[in-house]
């Protein structure tokens, strides 16, 4: 499984390989049958008065006992850790250095390299921040199991990196991370100048969102530096071979779909095994748009009945239709790559994703495929043109990184135009930045999600609970295939989506973020 | 030279013990410890006494995993060690007395290799190997099958009432094996007159099975049961990597190391996920405890 873009609310599909570390495989272990003969004793047997022998025994395991439940000794293990929180950079603050750089601080940056690989990295935003400050030394670190190599670095505060792409199947959890107070806040970031116009602050040169994105409750703690869409892909070469274009509404949608079923093509479908929220997406961005964005608000804000608002009942009915009648029953047990080299194979028609697709197929898709996004086709208080897009693949600076300062300058670097340039480049999807993206000729899929974003203007959609509450989006992904695959009724996902958030909101050890 | 004897133990025993201590115990009290706290795995952990254990008391998922742990525990030792029975009667004693010694069924050298193959691959190997076999469409290996014979395809994973049931016998395939050479080795020590004077009084195979063969493998049988319980205890690879939604669909076949681990690395909750672990703990040792009490009966001399 390729490991690709995904933040902390953005999730990739979890990969097996995890379990391989950790499997601890007692049925293999083989029997011994033979009883050591060894003696610790050079001497005759006689001469050794047993007793001694016991008690030295006894002595042992007593010192073992004594020792071991000390807290002292527990304490230095692995739930230590303090709470220093380091200052500034220690250098002098101006506008082309606005958080005080020490120009010749060691920079440690650890990096994902996943779909993007890390070579925007080492050859864009690394260069840049060696441009403004030729001395210092940059530490570069691919890291694929961020949580497994950081997270002891961050627990015992020992060589903490100053700037994490937290990204991959293994990332740290942010809400945890937030409530532990482990992120160094990012006001200042968005309130430095700009490198580009210093009379422009960097917040005003981004996508809106992305700051919101980022904060937990209303405070900034996360960068989210690529531009996603989601909508239902599908091959523009199938659909014009065809003669399909795209449906106008709902109606339309359910009569193209049943036109792909006579054709003998699957007309929609989604990984169950895996990839599940892939579908939840599509429900609640169709909730979004019958309802407007306050329904998604309500979900996050975990409000009272929000699950049983009536645009997400009508969501939830819409697509059980389309669940019973248009999907392939077989897909509850294939995984993400499964399903999507059956729509690289032309036996698949719509597939809901992210537009981090188009590049995660490059190998797969025949090379005239053409990825093309259409948004939900529904309208109700927004228009059909409404997409749920969001910003993915998160940074974040360490509270406790030695060179915070430094952090946050490589992440004011990242939001250069250069640098967003430079990222679109190589990895080929669009930024946060406005206008990073100019001069940058994107493949057919980005570009045409880059038109959706363009056509939906001010009606976007996004939703947070995913990454506030991992327990309701469990819940969710479990939901949604029991609803999609026929195995309960709209209501009763309604109902039991409700369930989970109030348990949720009523648990006093979670903790409750409000956007 | 009774005064050197001190030193010279301990310097023996320093090194076990140490590593014993940090590998082991360490690792196990730190568990405990971590139980009784809120950690989540950054900031330093806070005492919350034993409110992870009262909120596991009314968790629906953990006692549902507790449930299908249990299921495990009866069904994998009871089929498998059937199954390795029987296999290893057939290969060592199935074939009947030939020129004076007991011999396995025709080809009995080729099935015992071709018994223990699975035991040589790694766990989630084997469950990436079941995930092509109980494929839902035509490209699984059993499906496929029934497909061309026109018949509907079964979900094996992902119809929640066979999914447990589809993984248990992924486990038995793969651990069988084990068990045919363990009770081979076993019959291999029997001694063949003891066969031969029971199949001179009159005894057929089925006799000879479970008079001779049985009684005489019963500590090896005792061994098979406590290894195969703690196997049931775990799972953990299996059903994280073939399951669908890494123990679905919809819970049905998660297992207590599926819950801890997405609890602990999922959700972050290292204090919740070990009370879980704490709770495993126990569980296992009272399931060893019990099956050594319950099984212990003399063992026959020969």
């Amino acid at each position: 499984m390729r490991m690709h873009i995904r933040s902390g609310r953005v999730p990739e599909p979890r990969s097996g390989n995890a379990s391989q570390n950790l499997s601890a495989q007692i049925s293999t272990a083989r029997p011994s049958t033979e009883e050591p003969k060894m003696s610790i004793d050079p001497e005759p047997a006689s001469s050794v008065p047993t007793v001694a022998r016991r008690s030295l025994l006894r002595g042992a395991a007593a010192v073992g006992l004594v020792v071991v439940p000390g807290t002292s000794l527990l304490s230095a293990c692995a739930t230590s850790g303090g709470d220093s929180e380091t200052d500034g950079g220690g250098g002098t603050k101006s506008d082309k250095n606005p958080f005080g750089v020490k120009e010749d601080a060691a920079l440690d940056v650890v990096i994902f390299p996943g779909g993007y690989t890390d070579k925007y990295a080492t050859d864009v935003h690394e260069p840049l921040y060696k441009k403004a400050f030729p001395k210092a030394a940059i530490k570069h670190e691919a890291v694929t199991e961020i949580s497994t190599v950081v997270q002891p670095r961050l627990a015992s505060g020992t060589n903490v990196p100053d700037m994490i792409n937290n990204s991959g199947s293994k990332l740290l959890d942010f809400g945890a991370m937030v409530a532990d107070k482990q992120l160094a806040d990012l006001t200042d970031l968005w309130d430095a100048p700009s490198v580009d116009d210093p009379g422009k602050k960097v917040r005003d040169t981004v996508v809106p969102g992305t700051v919101e994105r980022g904060s937990f409750n209303r405070k900034p703690y996360v960068l989210y530096y690529v531009s996603t869409v989601f909508g239902l892909w599908y091959s523009g070469k199938l659909f014009s071979g065809r003669g399909w274009t795209q449906p106008a509404d709902w109606d339309a949608f359910l009569k193209q779909l049943d036109d792909i079923k006579k054709a003998g093509i699957t007309p929609y479908g989604y990984a169950g095994a895996n990839a599940a929220y892939y579908q939840y997406t599509v429900i609640l961005t169709h909730a979004a748009k019958l309802g407007g964005q306050e329904v998604l608000k309500n979900i996050d804000n975990l409000e009272d009945g929000a699950w049983k608002q009536d645009a997400v009942k009508q969501a939830a009915t819409a697509w059980a239709e389309v669940g019973a009648k248009y999907l392939d029953k077989a897909y509850e047990g294939l995984k993400h790559t499964d399903v999507q080299l059956q729509q690289n194979q032309y036996k698949l028609a719509y597939y809901p994703s992210g537009d981090w697709l188009e590049n995660e197929q490059k190998k797969d898709a025949p090379a005239d495929f053409t990825y093309q996004l259409l948004p939900i086709p529904v309208k109700g208080k927004l228009s059909t043109k409404a997409v749920r897009a969001t910003a993915a693949e998160g940074y974040l600076v360490p509270a406790k990184a030695k060179n915070k300062a430094g952090g946050l300058e490589y992440l004011r670097q990242m939001l250069s135009r250069a640098g967003a340039k430079g990222f679109g480049e190589l990895v080929g999807s669009n930024t946060v930045v406005v206008g990073g993206a100019e001069g940058v000729t994107f493949p057919p899929g980005v570009t045409s999600s880059t038109n959706a974003l363009k056509a939906a203007g001010k009606e976007v959609v996004d939703f947070f609970f995913d990454g506030d509450y991992k327990d309701i989006e469990q819940e969710c992904r479990t939901a949604t295939n029991a609803l999609m695959f026929g195995r309960e009724t709209p209501d009763q996902f309604c109902e039991r989506m409700q369930k989970k958030a109030d348990a949720v909101k009523n648990d006093k050890s979670i903790t409750k973020f409000t956007r | 030279m009774q005064h050197r004897k001190y030193p010279f133990v301990f310097g023996f025993l320093a090194v076990p013990v140490a590593l014993y201590l940090t590998f082991v115990i360490s690792p196990f009290a730190q568990a405990f410890y971590i139980s009784m706290t809120s950690w989540r795995g950054f900031a330093p952990p806070k005492w919350i006494g034993f409110d992870n254990y009262r909120r596991l008391a009314d968790d629906g998922t953990f006692w549902k995993a507790v449930q299908h742990n249990g299921i495990l525990l009866l069904v994998l030792p009871l089929v498998t060690i059937a199954l390795a029975l029987l296999f290893a009667f057939l290969i060592n004693v199935g074939g009947g007395s030939r020129s004076g010694t007991m011999s396995g069924v025709w080809g009995s050298k080729f099935y015992r290799v071709v018994f223990f193959f699975p035991q040589l691959l790694a766990v989630p190997i084997v469950a990436v190997l079941f995930q092509t076999v109980y494929r839902p469409n035509s490209s699984g290996l059993i499906n496929g099958f029934l497909m061309k014979l026109g018949l509907e395809p079964v979900g094996f994973l992902i119809n929640p009432k066979l999914a447990l049931w589809a993984i248990i016998a992924a486990l038995v395939w793969q651990c069988v094996g084990f068990y045919v050479v363990l009770f081979s080795a076993g019959m291999a020590s029997i001694p063949k007159d003891i066969y031969e004077a029971a199949a001179l009084d009159g005894a057929g195979g089925v006799t000879l099975f479970f008079r001779v063969t049985l009684p005489l493998l019963w500590d090896t049988l005792q061994v098979a049961w406590v290894y195969l319980g703690i196997a049931a205890f775990d799972a953990f690879a299996i059903v994280n990597v073939l399951s669908v939604d890494n123990g679905g669909p919809d819970g049905t076949t998660t297992v207590l190391s599926v819950e801890i681990y997405r609890n602990a690395f999922a959700f972050s909750r290292y204090g919740y996920a070990s009370a879980m672990g704490v709770a495993l703990f126990f569980f296992t040792l009272t399931f060893a405890a019990l099956t050594l009490r319950v099984t212990r009966r003399e063992s026959i001399e020969f």
